[in-house]
């Protein structure tokens, strides 16, 4: 369908941009008010930009709180779920590009979990975790998350795509397995890695649930439980609680405007349409 | 491929994958199953010989449990307002963008898909702050239209529907996108044809647009539903069940059940209740589908 004349363009535009001013004002008040000092934030009525922009906050973050430690854990469960990508890449080709035995059964354990909800194996992942000695640790924050089968489900249906003929040909050449894996699959997968790793990464870096179960010391807090604290043990102290959200969103919502036109066109390489 | 000698290497490739996901997502499957007919709890997680085999008793039990019926009613609310408004907002978005091929459709793209990327424990300590009966921002506008100040997180009721709000403001830019790449795929004929028959915006939308959707309206509403049956996130930062469990959800309830109350075997026959509704309401919408 197509708009008929300037009018109607310019009706839709505008709805479109009062839409997306309301979308993005729960964003715009958070950043206003993360530079308001304690008495400005609650202030009635309110006022749309500070008076006195000040830092305060965020140095607070760093400086009283323990936002430097959250930061750090954060970016080790980043680093860690791009080597579970990696296994999980490595996976999609093995079940998509190798013939083996009991290949399907293997495949029907991936799809299975893929259906399940993530409540019904909360409790008894949380049981096993506790029996290998693994609560209170990074490791059992990472593991539970590492493999993802959504996504090697969805990396096996793009390596089915490509031609035996081309990995029999670097067989014939004398290339091992790994060495065809690393210098020919993961180059011809780019299109489709690209997303998963922006995907991954977002994913990873908002990860709560699992380093809230299994973290006790604040010294294992990712950003995501920090912040959950934060809120708990400053409950009218808006400001601080506005930058500490801030210093969580604006960093993701950069990458991702950065890297969106791939994740657009990864809707369609993904053929999920 | 030779197929009589074994081979190692695709061991290699998908070994560590599956390994992982047995141990983490497969096995817990099985566990889960086994525990929701126990009685386990911490005193059972310490030494297994105290858990003891209840039978059906942590189902039937959950059927006389007010709060565990409340939070199925408070399910079915979220996902009976929810669902419809998720779907048709973000049909509506993708429609209005499917207008413009330019800078516009591409800028608020962006700006309708960023609250989905943002992590949730920020959303719910910001949302909280404009929700708040004193200071927020919301009650603020209201103010101005004179309106009275909204309870909107203090109320059972008004705070499911605030829970609503922030859902489907987070879960638009998924759906937004798959919707926009349906209507991008449809050839420009069949309006042109339309045209030339002299048939007017709203017929082409309901006899061409939406016909032609049907399988990424179908996929978009069975992954919402599926969605909001596993309603947590949200009622677990904003209100953690409260007020008077007046927003607690199925899933929260689970949680609840397992890592506040200790109650592993109580939890897991939760979870396998929400499981069974999950894959019946699954199965309406295919048989719905076929009747099509």
């Amino acid at each position: 369908m197509e708009l008929k004349n300037k009018f109607e363009r310019a009706v839709v535009l505008f709805i479109l941009f009062a839409g997306g001013l309301l979308v993005s004002l729960p964003f715009i008040w958070m950043i206003l008010s993360s530079f308001k000092n304690d008495r400005e934030v609650l202030s009635i009525p309110p006022t749309l930009f500070p008076e006195n922009p000040t830092f305060e906050h965020y140095i607070e973050l760093f400086q009283n709180l323990n936002f430097g430690v959250y930061l750090i854990n954060t970016l080790i469960i980043v680093l860690f779920a791009m080597l579970g990508l990696l296994l999980n890449t490595m996976a999609g080709y093995g079940f998509g590009k190798f013939d083996f035995r009991f290949k399907e059964g293997w495949f029907m354990i991936v799809l299975v979990t893929m259906m399940i909800p993530g409540q019904v194996t909360m409790i008894p992942t949380y049981l096993i975790l506790n029996e290998m000695g693994l609560t209170n640790t990074m490791a059992g924050i990472i593991l539970p998350g590492l493999i993802a089968a959504f996504n090697i489900f969805l990396i096996r249906q793009f390596m089915v795509t490509i031609p035996d003929d081309l990995i029999e040909a670097a067989r014939l050449d004398g290339a091992g397995e790994f060495y065809i894996f690393f210098k020919l699959i993961i180059p011809l997968a780019k299109p489709i890695l690209a997303v998963q790793v922006i995907l991954t990464f977002i994913a990873s870096w908002n990860s709560f649930l699992w380093p809230l179960i299994v973290a006790n010391d604040e010294s294992l807090y990712t950003l995501s439980v920090g912040l959950a604290l934060l809120q708990d043990e400053n409950v009218t102290n808006y400001g601080l609680q506005m930058a500490g959200s801030a210093f969580m969103v604006v960093p993701i919502v950069v990458i991702f405007m950065i890297f969106q036109k791939y994740i657009v066109e990864g809707f369609n390489v993904s053929g999920i349409k | 491929m030779n197929k009589s000698k074994f081979n190692i290497t695709p061991f290699l490739f998908i070994g560590p994958a599956v390994l992982l996901l047995f141990v983490f997502s497969f096995a817990p499957i099985l566990v889960s199953l086994g525990i929701s007919f126990t009685d386990m709890n911490l005193s059972g997680l310490a030494n297994w010989s105290q858990i003891n085999f209840v039978g059906f008793d942590n189902f039937v039990q959950l059927f006389q449990d007010e709060k565990f019926l409340q939070a199925m009613g408070n399910t079915f609310f979220y996902v009976i307002i929810g669902v419809p408004l998720a779907v048709g907002s973000s049909l509506l978005i993708a429609v209005l963008l499917n207008f413009f091929n330019n800078w516009v459709s591409s800028t608020f793209r962006v700006v309708y898909y960023v609250p989905s990327i943002t992590n949730i424990v920020a959303i719910a300590v910001v949302w909280s702050f404009l929700y708040n009966q004193e200071y927020g921002l919301f009650n603020y506008l209201l103010s101005l239209i004179n309106v009275d100040s909204v309870p909107w997180l203090e109320e059972p009721v008004v705070a499911r529907l605030s829970l609503i709000l922030l859902a489907v403001w987070k879960s638009n830019g998924v759906s937004m996108l798959i919707f926009l790449a349906a209507l991008q795929s449809i050839p420009k004929m069949y309006y042109e044809a339309a045209d030339i028959d002299g048939a007017n915006r709203i017929q082409k939308f309901f006899k061409i647009t939406l016909p032609s959707m049907g399988f990424a309206t179908f996929f978009v509403t069975v992954t919402t539903l599926i969605g909001w049956l596993q309603f947590f996130e949200e009622p677990f930062v904003m209100t953690n069940g409260g007020p008077l469990n007046g927003t607690n959800s199925m899933a929260l309830f689970i949680y609840q059940e397992g890592f506040q109350y200790s109650q592993f075997g109580y939890g897991a026959a939760a979870s396998f209740v929400l499981f069974a509704i999950v894959i019946v309401a699954t199965l309406v919408q295919f048989k719905l589908r076929k009747t099509d």
